[in-house]
């Protein structure tokens, strides 16, 4: 009996070193990429050039950042995709109360109806070119409002606070709320949403990063450089590798610079999200946890 | 939306009584409707919103079997039958543009539907402090834009100053620069290991949430009857998360033939083509770029309608086997 529980406990050990060997080796693999996009973009690109970074700076200088700040299509890019962030986020939020609550109350007759018209958008659209010829009859082609109108709600968003709703308030409480004579607008805003803030941050952070990345619906709707969402100038920069806007004069000085600018670049757009993302990452886990179990 | 779903399934049954199903039906709604105006009040926006934006375009589906011109519009332009159809299946793209999002969809699937569960199952084993502090770094990924993880990708693979060809070459496993990104055979797995690292940690998340709500004293029972960490990973774990995996499998079924084509336009270049040239990216460069609406939605079309004939198909036979469903 003895040597079984032995040999067991040796087996355990066994398997978590393996576990945690794993897993370090998964954590490496995901950060490499992140830390070495940091390094590049604060090193000497001549160390750069001669392959001399690969994890650790070398030769501190921060001259990349110095140039993003000259550089007037991030700046464009930048002030358009904040403004449209914080337009249509809190937009979307109040959309997506607005069709959870009701819907998340059992005695409100047609709800099962009108989950149904928001979940099937889910599983069918009219497509990417019905969507486009709506959009030029709307007169939203070119129009800073496509960036922030169409696509109100999410409908997994949608689903995911229906159920926190459900789920997660307790009934008492709002029928209490009820009781003492509270109106149904009452109740949301005063007793409903006070308690569902672990939710509410985490939709919130969807919808940010949601349009802080996109890069598509302005590809397709828009078409002023003074209008374009960071993202596009992103890709003009990153991936068609084009610079017009940036040249300092000397060919040889400005592909010196791009090694070290596109790095700076993609630190400079993704620090937002990041930040945000660690900022509401506590009540990250309650939030979609809650909201999925029954998605 | 005056309707409700248990009014329509009676509407059809005899009105013989003072009462019938139709006007209890209405009745219970005007009385909901008393009750509950200012909830509806709260609905209206998003049901506008919602047939404007998703149900108005559904209707221009229909230029897919129609000769669209601009002029008469959508509801104007004169039927077609199946001709755009017919273009689609003799043309010579399409064989390779089909097999392309096939193939991409399927191995994507392949690798990055299992690599989560395997991730979620290793978090679950070990310290929840520590398990709660690796679980936020592999989120961070999923917060990098898709133009940035290509950007990276990019950069990354570039011959010349690309960490990957300078770690390649310092390892003297490779002697010339590889363009990685200009080469067909790379374009598939650049592009799922790349949203593997992007998206793994995301998908685990589900699963934790899953494992979570696994009841502790089933292992301490198992644990005190002698079965080792592995035996309960085998026999109470991955058991109790089996649901969720199906729903997951489900989902993600079908949306096969729908392969992020923000993210493979973006990965395209004219030398990989031949692999990375996909339905979807396919009916932008006809529609968008070449203004060929009509036949673009029909392509469209044709794409969507494999996706939820495969949803149903998988979500049919999940029912049966495991009796786990969508609907």
């Amino acid at each position: 009996m003895n040597a079984r529980i032995k040999r067991k406990l040796n087996s355990d050990t066994f398997y978590i070193t393996i576990v945690y060997i794993l897993l370090i080796f998964a954590v490496t693999l995901c950060l490499y990429p992140l830390i070495y996009v940091v390094s590049a973009s604060v090193s000497d690109p001549k160390e750069l050039m001669l392959g001399n970074v690969l994890l650790l700076p070398k030769g501190l200088t921060l001259r990349a950042y110095q140039s993003i700040l000259n550089y007037e299509n991030i700046l464009i890019g930048y002030r358009n995709t904040v403004f449209y962030t914080c337009v249509a986020t809190p937009y979307n939020l109040l959309l997506t109360i607005f069709a959870a609550y009701p819907l998340s109350r059992k005695n409100l007759s047609g709800r099962n109806l009108v989950t149904f018209l928001i979940t099937f958008t889910m599983f069918f659209s009219g497509g990417m070119i019905p969507k486009y010829l709506n959009m030029v009859n709307l007169h939203l082609i070119n129009n800073p409002l496509v960036m922030i109108i169409p696509s109100a709600v999410n409908a997994s968003y949608f689903i995911i606070m229906r159920n926190y709703f459900t789920h997660s308030v307790s009934e008492e409480l709002i029928e209490s709320a009820c009781v003492e004579g509270a109106s149904q607008w009452q109740t949301l805003f005063q007793v409903v949403l006070p308690v569902s803030r672990p939710v509410l941050g985490v939709i919130t952070l969807y919808y940010l990063s949601d349009h802080w990345s996109s890069y598509f619906s302005a590809m397709m709707y828009l078409k002023d450089n003074d209008l374009m969402p960071l993202q596009i100038f992103l890709r003009r920069i990153l991936i068609l590798q084009s610079m017009d806007g940036m040249s300092e004069g000397n060919v040889m000085e400005d592909q010196l610079l791009y090694e070290v600018l596109k790095y700076a670049v993609i630190v400079a757009s993704t620090l937002p999200m990041t930040i945000a993302y660690l900022f509401v990452r506590k009540s990250f886990k309650k939030g979609i946890m809650i909201g999925s179990l029954k998605g | 939306m005056k309707n409700t779903p248990t009014i329509s399934r009676n509407a059809y049954q005899p009105c013989v009584q003072a009462a019938s199903p139709l006007q209890t039906g209405l009745r219970t709604f005007n009385k909901s409707l008393k009750l509950n105006y200012q909830l509806y009040l709260l609905l209206i926006p998003v049901i506008i919103n919602f047939i404007i934006f998703a149900y108005v375009p559904m209707t221009g589906v229909q230029i897919a079997f129609k000769d669209y011109s601009i002029r008469k519009g959508i509801w104007g332009s004169a039927w077609c039958g199946f001709e755009h159809f017919e273009r689609l299946f003799t043309s010579a793209n399409f064989a390779p543009i089909f097999w392309n999002t096939l193939i991409l969809s399927v191995l994507n699937m392949l690798f990055s539907f299992p690599i989560p569960i395997i991730l979620a199952l290793l978090l679950n084993e070990i310290n929840h402090r520590v398990s709660g502090a690796f679980q936020t770094i592999f989120i961070i990924p999923h917060f990098v834009s898709v133009v940035v993880v290509v950007g990276i990708l990019v950069a990354f693979c570039s011959p010349s100053t690309g960490v990957i060809n300078v770690l390649l070459k310092r390892l003297n496993l490779i002697d010339e620069s590889i363009y990685f990104t200009r080469m067909s055979q790379y374009f598939r797995p650049s592009y799922i290991i790349s949203g593997i690292w992007q998206s793994v940690g995301w998908d685990a998340v589900i699963y934790i949430s899953a494992l979570s709500a696994i009841d502790p004293t089933i292992y301490e029972a198992a644990s005190i009857d002698g079965a080792s960490r592995f035996k309960q990973l085998l026999k109470i774990t991955i058991p109790s998360v089996l649901p969720t995996i199906i729903i997951m499998l489900i989902l993600k079924s079908g949306k096969i033939m729908s392969v992020g084509y923000e993210k493979v336009y973006l990965m395209q270049t004219t030398t990989t083509l031949d692999v990375s040239e996909v339905i979807s990216t396919y009916v932008y460069k006809k529609g968008i770029g070449k203004q060929e609406f009509d036949y673009a939605t029909a392509v469209g079309l044709f794409d969507s309608v494999i996706n939820l004939s495969l949803l149903a198909i998988v979500n049919r036979i999940s029912k049966k086997v495991s009796e786990v469903s969508l609907w």
